[in-house]
């Protein structure tokens, strides 16, 4: 096998965690996943963990006065602080279980709709005409649509940072974007079409010099760069932070919102129901305090286990040796995949400036049927718009091919990959 | 399993993408629809010129894969130049065979090299991209008998 500096030493050993790497079709087929920036596959610890807890664990939480009450809640609770310290959370508290990552983005810009204009201390996070969001032309259509509801309900304004031919952010109009009427800006952490990695800290820095409300969505970056909160600059520091669960080896079905207490707190509930009220009565309710106040109804119990499972195994070979193999995966990527004949990678080129999401053209052939052939070989790959449609309009293509590694991805599958690719164009009979 | 890609991509679907027939947005029509397919944003835009009861022309401007493409000029060399009833009558018979799942024996007499999409039946997430010119096609047509009448 290729020998690249920065993989994990004991690749071999990390495959064998996730059964499904074993899978082969037609027999004999061996899978070659690459479409981790979908979804990363699961080791077994955390398919035995949600066993586990389904098989002798299961109650609701919080509202059952009995053993298994009160070990299901404890179990869910834990998976709140592994959550906590996966991030560098400052306070556990701030961690909000949610869905997915679009819940928490539309948690975020929902409660930001229904905020009042404050009457004491606190930020005034209400927004009106005449006020203006942020979000970057890269983003996932879960951090545009949710902005484009909130400035059309509230008549205010969405702008976005444009981008370079190269795929990077384009910043030169930043002090003009980023303005006095500024009341939000959102982007993400690292592209998922573009892999592109955005200067959080700088745009956050200049968000909060005018006062507006930083949010991330780190669904791409949380399962591949070290994310310490509290290390951060508050200056430099986001609001709130977003990811999905099963695209960092967790199960679906369960999200993670991160946000400051103190806009927590002044936020209004976002969903009404049991667990999340301090006491109701016919004419009005109170609320109970972060994080329960913004998790409505009986939340995912057996998810939340999976999750603090998933987190803990990441952190066990660290998100440093992690992001090193994906640089290492995604270099050698870069490097065959520009060997193809007639194909073009969208996004920055050095692996240093971007995350293992690489999103390609291949002249003559269309991503489905690429998507297509490379399936019938065992290789796994997404082909489409990739849910970053205004992405792809601006460089001026409808759809892409995407390959995307992770933790377990060797060079022998990007080998693989690259074969199947010169096989696509032989197939469609290009020179 | 490239015995399944060689039923999906019949050399037949390979000529007529690489070579559609009637593509390109021409100037005589009644109605125009933009059709997309919004799992992958394939994308149609279809005219219809009717002409007392047959239709005239199909014209379009697509983007998409071979399959979407490849359908769409299928659909103009089998409907251009038929009475409308007998257009809808073959629509209805495509969409069957899309929808059988590979259990449907396509009729040559009415599909022509329509037939050569039996084998995309089988792959479900492709069976949009076959359809989507005949849904455009469709729908532009009944729109283009509403301007008539
Ligand atoms: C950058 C980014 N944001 C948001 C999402 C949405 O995640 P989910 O579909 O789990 O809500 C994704 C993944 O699809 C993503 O890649």
């Amino acid at each position: 096998m290729t020998q690249l500096t920065g993989l994990l030493p004991e690749l071999e050993i990390v495959r064998k965690d996730f059964p499904i790497l074993e899978r082969t079709f037609d027999g004999d087929l061996p899978l070659v996943y690459l479409d981790s920036a979908n979804t990363s596959q699961k080791p077994q610890i955390v398919i035995d963990a949600m066993v586990d807890h389904l098989e002798r664990h299961n109650a609701n939480i919080a509202r059952a006065m009995h053993h298994l009450g009160a070990e299901a809640t404890e179990a869910f609770e834990n998976g709140r602080d592994t959550t906590a310290r996966f991030i560098g959370a400052p306070d556990r508290d701030e961690v909000i279980f949610t869905k997915n990552a679009s819940e928490a983005l539309n948690l975020v810009a929902n409660t930001l709709a229904w905020a009042r204009p404050s009457t004491g201390s606190g930020t005034d996070l209400s927004i009106g005409e005449g006020d203006e969001v942020v979000i970057t032309e890269l983003e996932h259509h879960s951090n545009i649509v949710p902005w484009q509801l909130l400035t059309e309900r509230k008549g205010a304004k969405l702008r976005w940072f444009g981008l370079t031919d190269d795929g990077q952010l384009d910043l030169s109009n930043i002090d003009e974007l980023i303005n006095e009427r500024t009341k939000v800006v959102s982007l993400a952490w690292v592209s998922n079409m573009l892999g592109t990695i955005l200067p959080i800290a700088a745009i956050a820095r200049r968000a909060h010099q005018v006062g507006a409300v930083v949010v991330v969505d780190a669904s791409q970056a949380a399962p591949q760069l070290p994310i310490d909160l509290a290390a951060m600059p508050v200056e430099e520091r986001p609001d709130f932070l977003a990811f999905t669960g099963h695209k960092t080896v967790g199960p679906t079905g369960i999200g993670v919102l991160w946000g400051r207490r103190e806009l927590l707190e002044q936020l209004p509930p976002f969903l009404g129901g049991g667990e999340m009220i301090a006491t109701v009565r016919m004419e009005a309710s109170t609320y109970a305090g972060i994080p329960h106040k913004f998790e409505a109804g009986t939340p995912p119990i057996a998810e939340a286990v999976g999750l603090g499972a998933a987190l803990e195994y990441l952190a066990h070979i660290g998100l440093d040796a992690i992001h090193a193999h994906e640089q290492a995966i995604t270099g050698y990527a870069l490097r065959g995949l520009q060997t193809v004949k007639g194909l073009k990678v969208l996004g920055p080129l050095d692996p240093a400036l971007r995350g293992g999401a690489i999103s390609f053209e291949l002249d003559g052939v269309h991503p489905h049927d690429v998507a297509q052939v490379l399936d019938s070989r065992g290789i796994a790959v997404r082909a489409g718009h990739h849910c970053a449609k205004p992405a792809h309009a601006r460089f001026g293509v409808q759809a892409s091919t995407r390959m995307s590694s992770y933790l377990y991805t060797t060079p022998g599958e990007i080998d693989a990959l690259i074969e199947g690719l010169e096989y696509t164009r032989s197939y469609f009979k290009l020179d | 399993m490239s015995q399944d890609l060689d039923a999906l991509y019949q050399e037949i679907i390979l000529d007529h993408y690489k070579n559609p027939h009637g593509k390109g947005l021409r100037d005589a029509f009644e109605a125009e629809v933009h059709h997309v397919n919004p799992t992958c944003g394939d994308e149609i835009t279809l005219r219809v010129h009717v002409d007392g009861g047959t239709v005239a022309d199909v014209s379009y401007d697509a983007l998409g894969c071979s399959i979407s493409q490849a359908s769409a000029s299928v659909l103009y060399d089998l409907v251009v130049g038929k009475p409308v009833d007998e257009a809808m009558v073959i629509q209805e018979e495509f969409l069957q065979l899309m929808q059988g799942k590979g259990t449907v024996e396509p009729d040559e007499e009415v599909l022509e090299d329509g037939i050569a999409f039996a084998g995309v039946a089988k792959f479900p997430a492709r069976v949009k991209c076959a359809l989507l010119s005949w849904m455009a096609w469709k729908d532009a047509t009944a729109r283009a008998l509403k301007e008539e009448d």
